[in-house]
């Protein structure tokens, strides 16, 4: 019969989407099987892969001491948003279907190393890590939490930035999570911003940028403005490793850059520095 | 009057009137409610960010500290404070400013109008990220009353930055979001020109913004909007200013910290 039925009739192969990974920092192709293996670390250039929520905070906190906390905390569809593909309640629902978390964040307390602390985990994969009105509530929460258990409080961050669908109070977040994160400093306890990649926008100009140290992971992408907005505005190609974890340390903005390794037991030797 | 006219403009008219050359600008507000005033240079660090104005002046009983997004009328105005976008340096200066108000007693009134915090290679080296954080968690926190005015653009963190206080002012035909039309158009319509839905979707006039509690008061413009009359424009900015300066100085301070902290917390929480 004709070319295209015969094509039809043969056997499927998985797409190479499925078995293979490549790194979005060098562009090495490996098995998915190596990429996860390697715990999401790239075994070429050490790029440091995102991890989803629950398992970040499984490489981070203590076994079975997670409680998590502010679960009924979720976004708001204030706006009644919408927009050329679709409205934002929906866009959301399914985020949450597939998911199965209610925000942008999971904040709760655990022990890290034996160390009481409140912790919060964002995931880029939902939303891409938006910081909607939920998202700004469940962390002010966790900083009042902290606060009044006089706990220290550590905040993984990973985020495009604000959430447009949540509008000008999405904006106000900023803001209102600053300003928890100033009460925890007030009440002498230490606060540590891990920037995970990406942390961006809105998230890097406030809560993120605001630890009284400021770690990271190797190659992780930290910035305010996007790449292309400021090539786009300076008419300029910027450095290949611009906004690069290495490239804010060189500038002043990041204290260090952990391996994922090595990060309970560095959290929780300079939790032991300042008696906590 | 000004319900009236709400209903026959769409945001993105409101968009163009705030971005209207010919609308008062910090130098204009400066004028019209100080008697005098001094303007002071430079973050101490490295630069003196001219998109960022600061100094000290009298406004009828009170001897303030303004700090403003600085744009001009003309494209040589602009360009000199590189259209109101401000870098790192301008926010640290700001900060520096606000610390010697706070010793002093003086209150601060801040004058928000800009497109957005310059997205520059020089300004993410010099921490742009960070030089907003700090501002945010600085004012959130300042011992001295604060009144907000958005007069203009109210760009994004850009405009954030300095618009943490304990009265927020919005003038009628001034905008205030979260990302601007044009941009949240390119990203979510993935078409620039779907602006005016955009605009329309964001919720960004003051209108809006009053009803979202995200401001507290709307300052009427003339007729036809404040570029039409500035001088009356900026009669009724002074007059709002006033009255809320005359009201925060009464509280005392600790309360005043207290009330700004209720204020921001309050920002979005649906869930008692």
């Amino acid at each position: 019969m004709s070319w295209f039925e015969a094509k039809a009739e043969k056997p499927k192969i998985p797409p190479a989407k499925a078995l293979w990974a490549i790194c979005p920092r060098c562009g090495s192709h490996m098995s998915k099987e190596t990429w996860k293996k390697n715990g999401s670390i790239c075994p070429k250039c050490n790029y440091h892969g995102r991890l989803p929520v629950r398992e970040r905070i499984a490489a981070t906190a203590d076994e079975g001491t997670f409680e998590e906390m502010f679960r009924e905390v979720s976004y708001s569809d204030h706006l009644r948003f919408h927009d050329a593909s679709g409205d934002y309640r929906s866009k959301i629902e399914a985020t949450i279907a597939k998911t199965g978390e209610k925000e942008s964040v999971v904040t709760g307390r655990c022990t890290i190393e034996g160390h009481p602390v409140v912790l919060g985990v964002m995931d880029f994969s939902f939303m891409g890590g938006s910081l909607g009105t939920g998202t700004g509530e469940r962390i002010a929460r966790a900083c009042e939490a902290a606060v009044a258990e006089r706990r220290p409080v550590i905040i993984f961050s990973a985020s495009g930035g604000a959430r447009m669908h949540e509008g000008i109070l999405s904006l106000l977040q900023m803001a209102k999570t600053s300003a928890a994160i100033a009460k925890v400093k007030e009440a002498g306890l230490p606060y540590i911003s891990v920037l995970t990649d990406p942390t961006t926008g809105g998230v890097s100009a406030s809560y993120a940028m605001l630890g009284d140290i400021n770690i990271t992971e190797p190659r992780a992408l930290i910035g305010f403005a996007g790449r292309r907005v400021i090539e786009n505005t300076i008419h300029q190609k910027l450095p290949d490793d611009f906004q690069s974890a290495e490239y804010l340390e060189k500038h002043g903005f990041i204290d260090r850059i952990v391996e994922r390794g090595e990060m309970r037991r560095f959290i929780a030797k300079m939790l032991t520095y300042w008696g906590f | 009057m000004a319900t009236k006219r709400a209903a026959k403009m769409t945001a993105f008219d409101r968009v163009k009137l705030a971005r209207d050359a010919k609308r008062p600008h910090v130098k204009d507000f400066i004028e019209a409610l100080c008697s005098d005033f001094e303007e002071l240079h430079g973050d101490r660090l490295v630069n003196d960010d001219a998109a960022m104005v600061a100094g000290f002046g009298t406004m009828e009983e009170f001897k303030v500290l303004i700090l403003g997004h600085r744009k001009g009328e003309t494209v040589e105005e602009n360009m000199s404070a590189n259209f109101g976008m401000v870098n790192p340096d301008g926010y640290r200066k700001a900060m520096r400013l606000a610390k010697l108000a706070e010793r002093f007693h003086n209150p601060i009134v801040t004058f928000v109008d800009t497109p957005g915090a310059y997205p520059g290679r020089e300004a993410e080296e010099r921490g742009q990220a960070e030089a907003i954080a700090k501002s945010l968690e600085f004012f959130s926190g300042l011992r001295t009353p604060i009144v907000v005015v958005v007069t203009g653009e109210g760009g994004s963190g850009g405009a954030l930055a300095i618009a943490v206080g304990d009265r927020v002012l919005m003038m009628e035909n001034a905008v205030y979001s979260v990302i601007s039309p044009e941009g949240c158009a390119g990203i979510l319509w993935r078409d620039g020109h779907q602006a005016p839905a955009a605009a329309a979707a964001l919720k960004i006039t003051a209108a809006d913004l009053l009803e979202l509690g995200a401001i507290d008061e709307v300052v009427d413009e003339p007729a036809g909007g404040a570029q039409k009359n500035r001088k009356a424009a900026c009669a009724a900015v002074r007059k709002s200013v006033l009255k809320a300066l005359r009201g925060l100085v009464k509280i005392p301070v600790d309360e005043l910290v207290a009330m700004r902290y209720k204020k921001l917390r309050a920002y979005g929480n649906f869930y008692k």
